[in-house]
């Protein structure tokens, strides 16, 4: 796509920025993941101001019996029963204990209605606030928060998936906002691919090399700069600080005595990855735990799946507030639906996007909130009934941006979220 | 299931005549049953916390109620006037078999988390729990008291079994292994592994299947452990019931028992003295009895049940079986003949 930039348009200008910041980071001399050009002063505030989000995404569909709204001693409710929480009158799942203890910091959206049964169309309907039309697609909120919050100046990406398996790489995510914001994969929690440099091209070669390439681009984007080069040029100067800053994303800097109170298994490690990529400036981090998709044995798989998640997350959550990030890190907990009250005959829940939960915490939430009711076996809404579009509004109030406002696409104006939907605003403090 | 006194009926069990002659309906899905060893009732556990009673010759229906989660081991004492239900709220509570209003003669917390499995000593003075604590303990029935636990598992305990001489133990979980406890030293004398019972499925991340249940044969030749096996999909309940029969002295592998064409788990299974294996298998195929010999890896007969079955159990006649369903129904099975009228 050519794209008519003019000298002296806030496009030319704000590649010029990135390109100089480029050069500059070029030498070596690259102070933090903020990039070179902010002061140390500035740096600092910076990272006081930077907004950050944090997504665990439940895949498969958590259940909300087993987990944030439990009903016991009903027809629904199983063989779990509720605990009470750091917050009074507040209860969970007794699968979640450690999480109990952190309620001070989290809130509960208790009525959620999707109407959306399918995997894959749940899943889009919760990232993206929005359903799946034919006429386009949509941004997911990792490319849309790094797009609105993170720094111009920042040489990391700022969208950023740590899943469960799978060998990593770009996804193509970001829609119309463009690559610069698609998520970056870490596949089992391991540093980006290809951001070694091989062992036969010295440093030494390697500067060499990116200088040339950087006088003949140059040369070209004096006359013939496009969108395209554009994009080509800042996907090679990612990569480059990808490789610079490759200690960023290895989770084994971490302390010892870390990796034993986030649990050594792979949930915790990612759990543990997740709060250094957020410390390093990393604007959005989505953390995969899997799987929840129980039509068979609920019980059986959420007493382990649960037994897993609790302690990582809880100790991912104390964390953050004991840092001081977390009135600036926004955390939700997802999943593409939630699980049928009624018990099948395998001891199975089925998938259900009628009346189920989501947790979120830090950021402008109202720590120890709890927003809507189901009715007393979980089959349906009884109060404050919300959904996808509603939830996404309210993540992006929750870290400052106008949820109202728009992108510039083009000369066209997108809306952030679904103007057909506005913020939960008694859950925003 | 192994631990009943079974005595020997004037009439010869039969599988090949084993027909569904009695069927009770509750409120509620049906967990686990038992028949109590005077052969007055039938218990059953339900999925709103209660256990049920049922009077055999009348069909009277008693409910006992003070667990706050699912019950699913229920066993009794010696003279069986006393019945004890364990449940995922971790308690044992000891109850009047025959109380017409049943109120707690005793609870226990018995475990950190559920009471998965439950198994009386030949004299049913012990009662021996398995649970989600990965700890097998062993209760005086008189009184309640602890009298040995047992650590060693690394995944929770599914089940438990008596050996016939009382003074041994043996404990299945989650991950296929299968312990053998000296009760008085709680020392672990040798292992059983069934790890064929064991899945690990690495694209939906979970831990399945497990030694379901246990079994001795009446001459102590066979040890008996039932779960499930070729699991690609453990989340969607595909999986196949399995059987693996040990030799007990050499802990030989001698029979993997299969039920061909079906989908499901062994939720229950019972020797006969007629040196037959009784097992109760649920899943997408359904509910069936099946009924296999020891030489032979196929099922010589089953019965296929209306609904979905969760728990077997076989009165002391040998001839009955018990079984629970899904559709809230407690069903009655006779390994006889149908009868004329």
């Amino acid at each position: 796509m050519k794209c008519s930039y003019a000298c002296g348009s806030a496009e030319h200008l704000t590649a010029r920025r990135r390109f100089l910041g480029s050069l500059v980071a070029g030498t070596g001399a690259v102070v933090s993941g903020l990039g070179q050009l902010a002061s140390a002063a500035a740096a600092k505030q910076l990272a006081q101001d930077q907004k950050r989000v944090l997504v665990i995404n439940m895949a498969g569909g958590l259940s909300q019996l087993e987990s944030w709204d439990p009903k016991p001693a009903t027809d629904t409710g199983g063989p779990f029963r509720a605990i009470p929480t750091s917050v009074p009158g507040i209860h969970i799942c007794e699968l979640l204990p450690e999480i109990a203890q952190q309620m001070q910091h989290l809130a509960l959206v208790r009525s959620i209605n999707t109407k959306e049964n399918s995997h894959g169309k749940g899943r889009y309907l919760m990232l993206t606030g929005r359903r799946q039309t034919p006429a386009g697609d949509f941004p997911r909120i990792g490319a849309v928060a790094a797009k609105t919050l993170s720094a111009e100046s920042s040489s990391l990406p700022g969208h950023i998936q740590i899943t469960p398996g799978g060998s990593g790489g770009r996804s193509n995510d970001a829609a119309y906002l463009g690559p610069k914001y698609a998520s970056i994969s870490l596949g089992n929690g391991k540093p980006p691919q290809h951001t070694t440099r091989p062992d036969a091209i010295s440093e030494e070669a390697d500067l060499s090399r990116n200088t040339f390439r950087r006088r003949v681009n140059d040369r070209f984007a004096l006359r013939r700069r496009t969108a395209m080069t554009d994009a080509y040029t800042a996907n090679y100067e990612q990569a480059l600080e990808l490789m610079r800053q490759r200690q960023v994303f290895d989770v084994s800097k971490e302390p010892e005595q870390d990796h034993d109170r986030y649990g050594k298994h792979d949930f915790g490690r990612h759990c543990l990855l997740a709060r250094r990529l957020l410390e390093n400036g990393i604007t959005f981090v989505q953390v995969t735990h899997s799987n929840y998709d129980t039509h068979n044995e609920n019980f059986n798989f959420h007493l382990e799946q649960l037994g897993e998640f609790d302690k990582p997350f809880a100790t991912l959550v104390a964390d953050l507030a004991a840092r001081g990030m977390l009135d600036s890190t926004l955390i939700v907990v997802l999943s593409e639906f939630g699980r049928t009250p009624n018990i099948n005959k395998y001891y199975g829940r089925d998938h259900w996007g009628t009346a189920w939960s989501v947790c979120l915490g830090g950021a402008k939430i109202q720590r120890g909130a709890v927003i809507g009711k189901t009715n007393n076996n979980g089959t349906k809404v009884a109060e404050r009934e919300v959904d996808h579009g509603h939830l996404f509004h309210t993540y992006m109030q929750a870290v400052g941006v106008d949820s109202t406002g728009h992108f510039d696409i083009d000369g066209r104006e997108i809306p952030i979220a679904d103007p057909a939907y506005g913020p939960i605003s008694e859950l925003l403090a | 299931m192994q631990d009943q006194q079974t005595e020997q009926a004037n009439l010869k069990a039969d599988p090949k005549q084993a027909h569904v002659t009695t069927q009770w309906k509750y409120d509620s899905p049906l967990i686990a049953c038992r028949f109590d060893p005077q052969a007055r009732y039938v218990f059953a556990s339900a999925q709103d916390n209660s256990v049920q009673r049922w009077d055999l010759a009348e069909g009277h229906r008693v409910a006992f109620r003070a667990h706050d989660s699912w019950v699913r081991t229920i066993a009794f004492s010696p003279d069986g006037e006393q019945v004890i239900t364990g449940g995922c709220d971790g308690r044992l509570i000891w109850w009047p078999t025959a109380a017409e209003n049943p109120e707690p003669v005793r609870t226990v917390d018995a475990h950190q988390g559920w009471i998965r499995t439950a198994s009386t000593s030949p004299d049913a003075t012990l009662l021996a729990t398995g649970g989600n604590d990965q700890l097998v303990k062993v209760w005086n029935v008189a009184d309640g008291t602890l009298a040995a636990e047992m650590s060693g598992h690394e995944k929770d305990v599914f089940s438990v079994l008596f050996h016939d001489d009382g003074k041994r133990l043996l404990s299945g979980d989650l991950a296929g292994q299968v312990h053998q406890w000296e009760i008085e030293s709680g020392k672990r004398e040798r292992t059983f592994d069934a790890k064929q019972l064991y899945t690990y499925n690495g694209g939906q991340r979970v831990d399945f299947g497990g030694v379901r249940t246990l079994a001795m044969s009446r001459d102590g030749r066979y040890l008996a452990c039932g779960g499930l096996h070729k699991a690609p999909n453990p989340l969607g309940a595909v999986h196949e019931p399995l059987v693996l029969l040990y030799e007990w002295d050499s802990q030989k592998l001698v029979q993997s028992l299969v039920a061909e064409g079906l989908k499901g788990v062994i939720c229950g299974a019972v020797f006969h003295a007629e040196e037959f294996l009784c097992a109760a298998s649920g899943g997408s195929s359904g509910g069936f009895l099946l009924f296999w010999k020891a030489d032979q890896p196929k099922d010589f007969h089953r019965l296929k049940l209306p609904n979905l079955v969760r728990d077997l159990d076989m009165h002391p006649d040998a001839v009955q079986l018990a079984t629970t369903h899904y559709d809230r129904h407690l069903r009655i099975s006779r390994m006889t003949a149908k009868q004329e009228g």
